[in-house]
């Protein structure tokens, strides 16, 4: 049976071979589109967490979050956590609770989250991780052509002749389309890498990058302004496109804004720290170097100015005439398997499935017919306003489904406050994650394994999930979610996820053309998949952008407010690395783990030595929002002034040390920059002792009588 | 949310309609109108009757020019 891979958003269609109910083996299926043949070692072999004895399958709930876990039945769980959102609501109003849906999910899935929050909660409290990871890509890409997605499917890179990869680490983070880069770089594409780290890409057997502009964490959009100043003064630019494609008002305002001397490489070397020779060349490289495409990942969004980057690489797109065929474009890599798809299915507190902003009373009505309801016309609160209307006791209650935000969101002590604020968490997972240290209610998930459905991944591509057994806890996440909105009254009675993707398809343009029989016929479709395009769209403006004319938008400079100094000398950035995933609720309950058993900090050797740090030795990183110990890797992969971690393992819980700082238009959090300093110390701090000893006791379950 | 916080989300907002063509704080006002739950824009309106203090001007008039939060 072929199915679609759940970690990274590039989407792998693999063959599940089973020995009778039992999966054996995960091989990758070469009729897969976006993967040809290809697998990465998580997609291989960490599937084995279905089966982790971690797993819980029982539904269990505790009055307080400082009782055990009590077992009971599914009903029981459902109805306690109905009546608790149901008072809540009575005492604080209707907007006082709220839903996360789950980038790990199906489609199907997400539409129904988000449907529970604004048909039966009666509000737009809905968001998902695309919130600290892509929702600058969303907004920037929105603004400047009109659509909230990447432009080409993963076979353009096949017809690329030069790539920037931009804030991305696609050999670790999304392998699979690493391969295939590679495989196009082997045969002669120019590589221009733009990220602080040095990371594989620059150089490793048979590839090495034309320029590596390794520039200071926090300096995206003076670097993206400054090639596009090289662009322009030197006459580079691709005139005809821009004239036949691209709004000439807004055009005419940008060559003034970049053409300004204080946009030169030579003027913003001395605090991005790339040399201006070196990228006024890789300037040249990639507006003379035939087709050009931009790749970029969370380096880009996870700024304070996340959305500026954005554009700012829209602009260089349309600049150099690289947009509507094969082999150029701008391609977000984004993280999670179905993080497209949690986006497009209206996932976000300001907009219906779709990208319609819900103060529209047309796209409103839609809806409104179909659900027999009054959708509230405000937008709801994003995640980190989740958290802060919590600590204030105006948002008290939340159900997360298939989600870690205790692990995965900034400010770790910020985000514990905001849910021992509330007071009804309901987890909907495969383990008791992070998060369940803080919830009243535990509904047990089901894997990717075990349900029909579909994931939307980077390049729009909607590829089937299909059930290879049969749900270890009784119930896909679907029919979890209905069982609860039915707690509430919602009278939903879906029998298949195939009719909720017929209702998606009839009430959203993009998916009009999408069912399940075409799913059958045609393997796979990229939206917008309509009666114009009834097999899909894989390059989008083909003839014309989304918007009707590419708009330019100026992009200024403005430094973080999270600044190095005496206290806090060093730059921390985050990642991730090949063999874990995410905050490894997954691989970490698989043998991968025996490549990375825990988080490492890398430091360079001039800044190990001035503070006596060893290799191997425990350090202690701090910053003005917490701190935490881990071992130190001592490297020049990073630069002098710039250290780096991932944040794989809740020992570590990196997250404490990460800063409430975020994106102007969308609140992505600054993950990418947080400004600490760096010392021996001899074992875990105090705070990670706490946090410990306080998930232990939190995870205890009754015994049963 | 504390006041400092709400101020610099607002202000980082203005600094980029700022660099814009157009109108600043009709800009911003469209921006918060579009993106700010009603209690957050609840409490700009609460802190600027207050003062205002740490925020830039723009976002002071953004706040008299954006759609009023619902009840």
């Amino acid at each position: 049976m072929v199915t679609t891979c759940a970690y990274c958003g590039v989407g792998c269609s693999f063959k599940a071979e089973m020995n009778g109910d039992t999966l054996v083996r995960m091989v990758p299926a070469k009729g897969g589109k976006a993967n040809r043949g290809h697998s990465c070692v998580k997609g291989r072999f960490a599937w084995g967490y279905a089966n982790h004895r971690d797993r819980v399958l029982s539904p269990m709930i505790r009055d307080s979050v400082e009782d055990p876990w009590r077992e009971v039945s599914w009903e029981e769980a459902l109805g306690f956590a109905a009546k608790r959102l149901r008072a809540i609501q009575a005492d604080h109003g209707r907007r006082s609770i709220g839903v996360i849906t789950s980038s790990r999910c199906t489609n199907e899935e997400t539409y129904l989250v988000q449907k529970l929050t604004r048909a039966v909660f009666l509000n737009n409290n809905t968001d998902t991780c695309a919130r600290v990871c892509h929702s600058p890509t969303g907004y920037g890409l929105g603004q400047t052509f009109g659509t909230s997605a990447g432009t080409q499917d993963f076979d353009s890179v096949e017809q690329t002749d030069v790539v920037i990869v931009m804030g991305a680490n696609p050999t670790d983070a999304h392998p699979v389309f690493a391969s295939r880069l590679k495989k196009r770089l082997r045969a002669g594409a120019k590589l221009i890498v733009i990220d602080p780290r040095r990371i594989d890409l620059v150089k490793s057997s048979h590839i090495e990058a034309a320029h590596h502009l390794a520039l200071r964490p926090g300096t995206n959009v003076a670097v993206i302004t400054a090639l596009a100043h090289v662009i322009v003064t030197e006459g580079l630019a691709d005139e005809t496109f821009i004239k036949a494609q691209c709004d000439t008002e807004s055009f005419a305002d940008y060559v003034s804004f970049v053409s300004d001397d204080r946009h030169s490489p030579e003027a913003t070397e001395a605090f991005t720290g790339v040399p201006a020779a070196a990228l006024r060349a890789a300037a040249r490289t990639f507006a003379t170097g035939g087709n050009g495409a931009v790749y970029y990942g969370l380096g880009v969004t996870e700024h304070s100015q996340g959305s500026t980057t954005v554009m700012g690489i829209a602009n260089l797109a349309m600049l150099t005439g690289n947009i509507g065929r094969p082999g150029v474009g701008v391609n977000p890599l984004r993280g999670q398997n179905n993080v497209q798809g949690s986006c497009d299915m209206g996932s976000f507190p300001h907009e219906l499935p779709g990208y319609r902003h819900v103060k529209n009373a047309e796209v409103r009505g839609i809806f409104e017919r179909r659900w027999g309801v009054e959708i509230d016309p405000e937008p709801g609160l994003r995640i980190p306003n989740m958290l802060d209307a919590a600590v204030d006791g105006s948002f008290r209650g939340l159900y997360v489904q298939g989600e870690d935000i205790l692990q995965s969101d900034p400010d770790t002590k910020h985000v514990a406050a905001g849910l021992a604020a509330m007071e009804c968490v309901i987890v909907h997972d495969l383990f008791l994650n992070e998060t369940a240290n803080y919830a009243h209610v535990f509904l047990p998930g089901s894997t990717f394994l075990e349900k029909d459905g579909t994931f939307t991944n980077a390049e729009r591509r909607i590829n089937r999930v299909r059930e290879v057994m049969k749900p270890r806890n009784g119930m896909a996440d679907w029919e979890v979610t209905q069982a609860l909105a039915n707690a509430m009254g919602a009278g939903w009675s879906y029998t298949h996820p195939a009719e909720i993707m017929d209702e998606i398809a009839e009430t959203t343009p993009s998916f009009a053309g999408v069912s399940y029989d075409a799913l059958e016929r045609l393997g796979s479709v990229q939206w917008p998949c309509n009666e114009a395009r009834p097999e899909g769209t894989p390059l989008m403006h083909v003839d014309g952008f989304v918007r009707g004319k590419g708009r330019f938008i100026v992009t200024e400079y403005v430094a973080t407010d999270e600044k190095t100094g005496p206290r806090f000398p060093l730059l921390l950035t985050t990642g991730r690395i090949l063999s874990q995933y995410n905050v490894g609720a997954q691989t970490r309950r698989t043998e991968n783990n025996v490549w990375h058993a825990e988080d490492v900090l890398e430091i360079h050797p001039h800044d190990a030595e001035q503070r006596g740090i060893s290799h191997g030795g425990w350090v202690k990183l701090a910053s003005r929002s917490g701190e935490t110990a881990l071992r130190a890797e001592i490297t020049e992969r990073v630069s002098p002034g710039v250290v780096y971690t991932t944040f794989h393992h809740p020992d570590t819980q990196a997250n404490v040390v990460t800063t409430d700082y975020s994106d102007w238009a969308t609140n992505c959090p600054e993950y990418k920059v947080t400004a600490v300093q760096v010392m021996p110390t001899n074992g875990p701090t105090d705070w990670q002792e706490k946090y410990a000893a306080q998930a232990a006791k939190a995870r205890r379950i009754e015994a049963a009588e | 949310m504390s006041p400092d916080k709400m101020a610099h989300m607002a202000n980082q907002i203005a600094a980029f309609f700022r660099s814009q063509p157009g109108d600043t704080a009709d800009s911003v006002a469209g921006h918060l109108g579009d993106f700010w739950e009603p209690r957050m824009r609840r409490q700009l309106l609460d802190h600027v009757a207050a003062g205002g203090a740490g925020l830039d001007p723009e976002v002071i008039e953004a706040a008299q020019r954006m759609p009023a939060p619902a009840e």
